[in-house]
């Protein structure tokens, strides 16, 4: 009988490019397991009777079940088992926190490192891209039509789930390209686009529409889409990516930008082939990020991809609060990204003509906890420096978007501009409207892609649910 | 895709495309704007919206060329596609019954207060506008001016038509002598920060609209913000109307600058391959 004393105690490493080497690109840092390798580990699961893992997993993906199926080297059944859950396992075992989640719960984890669930993931995931596994079930026509507006992971998962239960379903999204954070946020280095763009293909091939371009409050009102457009219901899925600004003194002065427009100019814009591509990114040689979210990792790391000198992150708490992936943390170290704990920003310094000439920032030191725990911070006198960079990109988190909010008549908004839904069923204030993903506040508040695709589901089931009543 | 119906080249510098875009052109209002990307490698620019036509499914956009960008799209002729088209972006203008209306537009904000001016005609204001060019040869939209206007001055650089000079000459000269409710004045930010100094004085409200450089213009990237009295605003979902008193034109001047570097070389690559 397999134990946890019988079991390789050794995590299987993925594949992955050097760190000298893949600081000088953008292509993908983890390449994954090879079959071999994911049999080996595969073969580290328990396969508990009471699996703990499942309940760590935010949409309850049946590891234990997929796992199994991938000692038996059915990796199809493996597919089909996940995808119960997770519509997209080639981006979730690529962007989820599995150390905050499944992987935190698995058993072999008290004693050895725990079984490298999200890589397994990815690796059954990306099987199924390879091989085309597409749902080829036969979608029996329900006559009902929806719109969901944006088309980022809730977005892409609700819009699935819909049109497989039948529903005429046109995505409506303002950028040209669709894919939200996927396409326009995570850059190529750690999901590759083509990952996305294939996910999206599939979509498409279920019947999905998608229109690009289309800003709903602009080009058509959410009351347009139901009244003048027959959408029997609508999902909001529009993120909430208006970036929140340092608030110090220097923040406009050139040089000085937000973490997603940086990402943006290089990700959506492909500013790093400047000028083939037309946009530029407008960044100096000596870099500093404030913030240590996903999104702050995720622009040092472009940042040191672009022929700069120094990346710095800097952040008013230490690594054991940051909230980005542990495994993005220790990817940037490798690669040289320079982390500055403990400190804040006090002000961006210019010259006459207006451009960044350095950072000034102060030292912090931790005290007693909060209200949520978290170790509260304070400055010690006297410790200002100045820090030698030419370019600050900030990524201090970001807010709700206001453009669906103020269009949108009788839609309830929360005092920070975010919608608040049904716990059960997502719907909004308003009768045969629905809202997911990182818009949405229910009492189930996380951010993250895994939390996204779970909303959107939910929503789904929400809209099939209210258009049966309907009628 | 979408189709450009019409173009008209108003000088060497200055062309106008009608493009057909039914959703855009059914639901802009004056003051507005798009975001055009016209091929696959090209930027996200933001245009204002200078006449749109719900029934003939079309939108016009009068474009200046100052960099690669407009210069590579002034290429594109009638019947050619562009890649995407989205809007309209931004708030629509507030159109009320106030009074008299005084419109300023110089340089490329010339075509964007049509729009306003047409709207506030509508509602029933006065109206008087002040439009500036270079020189005669370059002189566009006279009547559609004149038709909304009840008073029209037009200025040239050189004095080759209409009276010689800056537009914030008879600026100066209209709201000392009558009765002004609103000035609305559209163009370069030099001149914009200029009409504003000459109301000042007066207390008449003053709009500007702004258009800074701009990313994905749906308010996620920030490329566009601008200190307005106090605040933080985005041009591209606060705006591109704002108060023309209490915008920070100087910091906008120099943020205007970001990528001029990049700008010249773009441009160099682009001349050298033509
Ligand atoms: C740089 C970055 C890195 C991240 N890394 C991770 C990670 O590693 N793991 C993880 O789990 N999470 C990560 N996140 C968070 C995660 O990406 C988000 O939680 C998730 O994308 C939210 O999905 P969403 O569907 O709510 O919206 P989004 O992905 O934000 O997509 C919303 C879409 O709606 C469109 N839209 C907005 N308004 C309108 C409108 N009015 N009309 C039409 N369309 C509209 C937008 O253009 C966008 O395409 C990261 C976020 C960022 C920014
Ligand atoms: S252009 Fe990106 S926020 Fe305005």
């Amino acid at each position: 009988m397999k134990n946890i004393n019988t079991i390789n105690p050794e995590r299987s490493p993925a594949g992955h490019q050097e760190p000298a080497i893949r600081r000088k690109n953008f292509l993908e840092v983890v390449t994954g397991y090879t079959d071999d390798v994911a049999l080996t580990e595969a073969d580290r699961c328990l396969q508990c009777k009471k699996p703990a893992c499942i309940t760590g997993c935010p949409v309850n993906i049946n590891i234990k079940g997929f796992i199994h199926e991938i000692t038996n080297q059915r990796y199809e059944n493996a597919y089909r088992i996940v995808t119960e859950a997770n519509l997209f396992p080639s981006i979730c075992g690529r962007v989820c926190p599995q150390e905050k989640q499944c992987e935190s719960k698995c058993v072999v984890g008290k004693k050895y490192a725990p079984v490298a669930i999200g890589t397994l993931e990815r690796f059954v995931g990306d099987l199924a891209q390879k091989n085309n596994w597409t749902d080829k079930s036969e979608i029996k026509r329900n006559g009902k039509r929806a719109a969901i507006i944006g088309s980022g992971p809730s977005g892409l998962a609700c819009a699935s789930d819909l049109a497989k239960a039948g529903f005429e379903v046109v995505i409506f999204e303002a950028l040209h390209l669709p894919g939200g954070v996927l396409m326009y946020g995570i850059p190529e280095f750690r999901l590759p686009k083509g990952i996305v763009s294939r996910e999206i293909e599939n979509l498409k091939n279920l019947g999905i529409k998608i229109e690009t371009n289309k800003i709903i409050g602009k080009t058509h009102t959410i009351e347009d889409l139901m009244h003048k457009h027959g959408f029997d219901a609508v999902f909001i899925g529009t993120g909430a990516g208006y970036p929140q600004s340092p608030g110090i003194k220097g923040e406009f002065l050139n040089g000085v930008m937000s973490a997603n427009e940086f990402l943006t100019r290089v990700n959506l814009m492909h500013g790093y082939d400047f000028p083939t591509h037309a946009t530029p990114v407008g960044i100096g040689h000596d870099i500093a990020v404030i913030g240590c979210g996903n999104t702050a990792m995720d622009a040092a790391r472009v940042a040191l991809r672009l022929n700069t000198k120094n990346v710095y992150i800097v952040y008013r708490r230490t690594v054991n609060e940051s909230p980005a992936r542990k495994e993005e943390i220790k990817h940037a170290m490798e690669e040289g990204v320079q982390f500055i704990w403990l400190t804040a920003p006090v002000e961006i310094l210019g010259t006459t003509d207006g451009w960044i000439k350095g950072m000034r920032c102060i030292k912090l030191q931790q005290g007693e906890p909060d209200s949520k725990g978290r170790l509260t911070v304070s400055p010690i006198l006297g410790t200002e420096f100045t820090l030698d960079v030419d370019t600050v990109i900030y990524a201090l988190g970001t807010m709700a978007n206001p453009i669906i909010g103020k269009t949108t008549a009788h839609l309830k908004l929360d005092k920070n501009g975010y919608i608040p839904v049904d716990d059960e069923t997502q719907m909004t204030s308003i009768p045969g409207v629905f809202a997911g993903g990182d818009i949405s506040k229910s009492s189930w508040t996380f951010t993250t892609v895994i939390h996204a695709m779970g909303k959107g589901r939910r929503a789904a089931k929400g809209m099939i649910d209210f258009v049966s009543h309907k009628s | 895709m979408f189709k450009i119906i019409r173009k008209e080249i108003f000088s060497p510098v200055t062309y106008m495309w009608e493009i057909e875009v039914p959703d855009i052109a059914s639901s802009s209002k004056p003051g507005q704007f798009v975001i055009v990307h016209h091929n696959e490698k090209s930027e996200r620019v933001p245009l204002t919206i200078a006449d749109f036509d719900a029934e003939r499914g079309t939108i016009t956009l009068v474009i200046q060329v100052v960099g690669k960008t407009s210069k590579e799209m002034m290429s594109y002729e009638a019947g050619d596609s562009i890649l995407d088209v989205a809007g309209p972006l931004g708030e629509a203008s507030h159109i009320d019954k106030i009074g008299t209306v005084l419109f300023v537009g110089g340089g490329l904000g010339v075509a964007p207060i049509y729009p306003q001016l047409r709207a506030f005609k509508e509602k029933g204001n006065h109206t008087i506008s002040i439009v500036g060019f270079r020189s005669k040869e370059i002189v566009f939209w006279e009547e559609r001016f004149r038709y909304f206007s009840d008073e029209l001055i037009i200025t040239t650089d050189d004095g080759s038509y209409g009276e010689k000079g800056l537009v914030t000459e008879p600026l100066k000269r209209l709201i000392s002598h009558g009765v002004v409710n609103l000035v609305v004045a559209i163009g370069p930010l030099v001149m914009m920060r200029a009409c504003a100094e000459v109301t000042r004085p007066f207390g008449i409200k003053t709009i500007v609209s702004l258009n800074p450089i701009m990313v994905d213009g749906t308010g996620m990237c920030g490329s566009c913000r601008v200190s307005v009295g106090n605040e933080v605003k985005f041009a591209c979902i606060d705006g591109p109307d704002m108060d023309g008193h209490i915008v920070n034109f100087d910091e906008l001047l120099v943020r205007q600058k970001r990528f001029d570097k990049y700008e010249k070389i773009a441009l160099k690559r682009f001349e050298s391959s033509q």
